[in-house]
């Protein structure tokens, strides 16, 4: 026999599993979050690219260079130096963990693990 | 011959995004329109597959009994084997499809001297289901990709698929699992004289396309890191049907990794990748063995001439009345007046 | 024929991990005597309204196949894809991971790559994919196509009537892809030209219009059955009737016509008349229907419905209540999974209810047929038979489950149930060899042919090689089957893998170990063997 019913009701699965992002992302908001990107600097330590990139390299050298080897200070590609430090450097600019580090790091999910020692700016003020 | 040709192919669809993206520059070409197209492909393809199956009706119930049937009452029956109700075949396929049950039996035959002896043979079941569950929860973890805000259990599967806290951002288990089980799927083929006798170049391809598959993910994971805000930013275009070239660069690796997957995406539908599909009509497993207790129609079943008793008894009067063979002419005027 | 190399010689260059240096599509068969059937002579096709190519024979180098036999192929095979889910399925959705490769017997008797079921089925999808899909034709041999031809019909004739349908392979398949299926389908297909086996058909020809495999007219069925009662008086000084074609009947019993006729089953059916008069039963048997196989299953279905019409034509002529089937595989793999949706709905017949316990037999409510070995078993649970086990102390007996009782029906307590009760030394043989993994007799689904004397052998080692172990380990001297083709092969088997043990269906040993009310004292069994103990009264 056919079993229509089953075939039909397999096909309505198969739909909706395939379908998923659509049902996931309907109702929700269209445009991503985007990072609030500081206003009165436009050049990070390194360059865009490799900072969108490679950024949780970076800090984990730094933290490994600072931490175990006690050294102080970073040269970055144009020989420009930086004092290896989160809150002092990079939070000098990225004021806001909420506005830059989260607004990315939750549309993509990925878990850093800076803040389990490190307490944000926010957190401080507060 | 075959791994080769194989070879070539995949490593030539490594080509195309390098050429296409890397010197040619079309990179709405392939990250939006190829995409669609491939996934097209494979959504209309492969429900035009279940629906060409199921044009075609099952005209008799053949399900393999694998253990005892329901009979008498203080017989225990085996419900997953010989299942007889409705929810005891979906019990059985619920095992068929998500533990490959069939496979688990799975034997290995040898000579022991003059003996044929039967030893137990996993390794199979064990490679196939780590490269299935492997791939399912890799394909669900990707939805971190298309959807935004990105549910909570999305997030959980992440975070515990990345448990072990080994590399930056941890390398996924899944991962390595996956490959452990292509690999062992692979080299199968090619060590084992039986296996590697009835392989084609329609099996080794798949294999080595998922191959490639997973060996970008890993390497961009892992490696290679792209700017996946903006692949987010791409994924999630493509998503809502409002894509878009992210401003943001990305890695031409990334676009062999999306230019594999579309490739798979297209081709799966018109190849022996279908069984994932396929696996659901199998009518062995499917029915349910009630064969005596609920009738089976047969949709295109017609009538057959046979040989009527009163044909027969006209043929074997003689012989009959001398054996003292009661003649019954009874039914026979029945049967004409019927005629 | 042939001259069959001795059993130490046979599987000397066997080795199953060795494969050939040729990719197996440029490997022809070989017609060796010995390993294939000789081909249907005209006269029978003809009588039958079949078609058919004259006369030929597969050794032949060029086969007078017609013009147009590949269109009539071609047309034949898109027929079925459109009328059988599953073979199209099983089309599709095979990946060739090998788990059926070692499951086959007779690959593992031969080390025929093409015997592995894998193989066997690729030997059509291959086809397919080369004459139906664009993509096939594109890749070729890439993607496992190639095109029809003449050696390819030949190779279909070799390889399609050296697989018995015993479904082994569908077990441990991860989509159950089902080799008996595509072997069914396959034979059907070399039909559509006049291509098929002599042995396979002749039967087929007897059964349509005689009533029976062997050609028993009705007086012959009468007379030998009147030979069997004459032992049975003789061993158990009774007399006893068989009523035949007998009206208002409550039961119609259907048989094997082997059982009539062929040592060892005679003794089986000496089994059920002594069963039947012990409880006292009204049953009937039939001269019309008197053929409870179906070698037409082994053709194609339409034959095997052919065949079968008489049962129930049978049934509504004799007004019985319902009916009854002896120990028989294929025929119960027909009658279990075929009957229903060819001869239903059955509503000339009553659910089937045991005369003598009350049992009513639910789960064949709809088809009204039952197992003999189900009727029995419930007497035993019920009490009902006056049992002496003792009386089968001479032998050992093992069980061999048959492929399609256990394959396509799922019987394997029924008659273990019977056999621990009825014999006091019953053994198993290894795990991997009985119930759903069982190994076919290597002679199943027509094949049962002497000129295929050494496939029939490679086919059945397996199933030997393990009644060797548990005959050189518990002295087993009798293997017990409910399969009249196992009952017709097994002796030869045995006889030339392991001899010493003796093939017996089950209600043999029940007719051995019934206490009869009048009986005088055994002191042989059905075959005039002297019982333990009694070696000096006989």
């Amino acid at each position: 026999m056919y079993n229509t019913g089953k075939v039909i009701v397999g096909i309505i699965v198969f739909i909706i599993f395939f379908t998923i992002p659509f049902w996931l992302n309907l109702g929700k908001v269209k445009a991503l979050p985007k990072p609030e990107l500081p206003k009165d600097e436009t050049k990070c330590v390194e360059d865009t690219d490799y900072m969108r990139a490679y950024h949780m390299q970076l800090l984990h050298e730094w933290r490994t260079r600072k931490i175990r080897k006690m050294q102080v200070y970073y040269m970055n590609h144009e020989g420009k130096l930086y004092i290896m430090s989160l809150q002092r450097t990079c939070m000098k600019c990225h004021t806001s963990k909420e506005k830059f580090c989260d607004r990315c790091h939750q549309v993509v999910v990925t878990h850093p693990d800076c803040w389990r020692c490190h307490i944000a700016p926010e957190e401080v003020k507060k | 011959m075959n791994l080769i040709f194989s070879i070539v192919v995949v490593l030539l669809l490594i080509l195309v995004p390098l050429i296409g993206v890397g010197v040619l520059g079309l990179t709405s070409l392939f990250s939006i329109y190829i995409p669609y197209l491939a996934f097209s492909i494979f959504f209309f393809g492969l429900i035009y597959r279940i629906i060409d199956w199921a044009r075609s009706p099952q005209p008799f119930k053949i399900p393999t009994t694998c253990g005892q049937q329901k009979s008498l009452p203080w017989i225990k029956h085996s419900r997953l084997e010989s299942p007889a109700s409705s929810w005891e075949v979906y019990l059985r396929m619920f095992f068929e499809v998500f533990l490959f049950r069939s496979l688990f039996r799975n034997l290995r035959a040898d000579f022991d001297g003059k003996r044929l002896i039967y030893g137990s043979a996993k390794w199979l079941w064990l490679g196939a289901i780590l490269f299935h569950v492997s791939f399912l929860i890799i394909l669900l973890r990707h939805l971190r990709f298309f959807v935004y805000p990105v549910p909570e259990w999305i997030k959980i599967l992440d975070f515990v698929d990345s448990f072990f806290q080994i590399g930056l951002p941890p390398i996924y288990l899944t991962d390595l699992l996956i490959l452990a089980g292509l690999t062992f799927l692979f080299l199968r083929r090619l060590i084992d004289p039986k296996v590697n006798y009835l392989t084609h170049a329609s099996d080794y391809f798949p294999l080595l396309l998922i191959i490639g598959i997973a060996t970008t993910g890993v390497l961009m994971r892992l490696f290679f890191k792209p700017d996946i805000y903006a692949i987010k930013e791409l994924a999630h275009g493509l998503a809502t049907f409002n894509p878009t070239l992210p401003k943001g660069k990305i890695s031409l690796l990334f676009y062999i990794h999306f230019f594999l997957v579309c490739t798979l995406a297209a081709y799966f539908p018109f190849s022996k990748l279908v069984h994932m599909v396929g696996v659901f009509f199998s009518p062995t497993r499917n029915m349910a063995n009630d064969n005596r207790m609920r009738r089976h129609v047969n949709p295109w079943d017609y009538p057959v001439k046979y040989t009527t008793y009163c044909e027969w008894q006209e043929k074997f009067r003689d012989v009959m009345e001398e054996a003292g063979i009661p003649i019954d002419e009874d039914w026979c005027k029945e049967a004409q007046k019927q005629a | 024929m042939s001259k069959l190399p001795k059993p130490d010689e046979l599987l000397k260059d066997l080795n199953l991990h060795k494969t050939p240096s040729k990719h197996w599509m440029d490997i022809k068969p070989d017609f060796r005597p010995g390993t294939y059937c000789y081909a249907v002579e005209p006269q029978v096709m003809e009588d039958l309204g079949r078609p058919h190519l004259g006369k030929w024979q597969p050794h032949d180098e060029k086969w007078p196949l017609p013009e147009d036999w590949k269109e009539r192929i071609l047309k034949a095979i898109r027929d079925r894809m459109e009328r059988y889910r599953s073979f199209r399925l099983f089309m599709d959705i095979c990946v060739r991971c090998g788990a059926c490769a070692d499951k086959c017997h007779y690959f593992l008797g031969t080390g025929d790559p093409k015997n592995m079921p894998v193989l066997r089925a690729e030997l059509i999808r291959s086809i397919i994919k080369g004459e139906f899909s664009f993509f096939g034709k594109l890749f070729g041999r890439f993607a496992g196509a190639r095109p029809l031809t003449e050696e390819v019909i030949k190779e279909w004739y070799y390889y399609f009537y050296q697989c018995t349908e015993c479904r082994r392979c569908s077990v441990f398949c991860p989509y159950g892809i089902d080799t008996a299926e595509v072997t069914i389908i396959m034979r059907e297909v070399l039909h559509e030209l006049g291509i098929a086996i002599d042995w396979a058909m002749k039967p087929v020809r007897f059964s349509h219009f005689i009533g029976n495999h062997i050609g028993l007219q009705p007086h012959t069925i009468k007379e030998n059955i009147e030979f069997l009662l004459g032992d049975i008086a003789e061993i158990t000084g009774l007399n006893i009737e068989v009523p035949i074609n007998k009206k208002g009947a409550e039961i119609l019993f259907v048989t094997p016509s082997a059982d009539f006729f062929a040592d060892p089953g005679i003794y089986t059916f000496m089994g059920y008349v002594l069963l039947f008069h012990h409880i006292g039963l009204d049953y009937t048997i039939s001269t019309y229907a008197s053929e409870g196989g179906n070698f037409g299953f082994f053709n194609s279905m339409e034959l095997a419905k052919k065949l079968h019409a008489k049962i129930y034509e049978e049934a509504k002529r004799l007004k019985v209540k319902w009916i009854l089937g002896g120990e028989c595989g294929h025929m119960w793999r027909v009658w279990h999974q075929y009957h229903n949706t060819w001869f239903g709905p059955v509503d000339f017949l009553e659910v089937p209810k045991s005369p003598i316990t009350g049992t009513v037999f639910e789960h064949a409510k709809d088809n009204k047929i039952v197992h003999i070995c189900e009727f029995t078993a419930d007497l035993i649970a019920h009490g009902k038979l006056k049992l002496d086990p003792s009386r089968n102390d001479h032998i050992i007996v093992t069980f061999h489950d048959s492929c399609n009782t256990s394959r396509a029906m799922g019987i394997f307590e029924e008659p273990r149930f019977i056999l621990k009760h009825v014999c006091n030394n019953f053994v198993e043989m290894p795990e991997n060899t009985i119930r759903e993994k069982t190994f076919c007799c290597g002679s199943g689904s027509g094949l049962n042919t002497d000129e295929y004397m050494e496939i029939r052998m490679r086919g059945g080692f397996p199933r030997a090689n393990a009644v060797q172990y548990v005959h050189n380990k518990y002295g087993v001297n009798t293997v017990a089957c409910i399969c009249a083709i196992d009952r017709a092969v097994l002796p030869t088997l045995m006889n030339y893998w392991v001899p010493g043990v003796e093939i017996a269906g089950v209600h043999e040993l029940v007719g051995n170990a019934l206490v009869m009310e009048g009986e005088k004292e055994r002191t042989t069994d059905l075959r005039y063997r002297p019982l333990l103990g009694k070696e000096e009264e006989v």
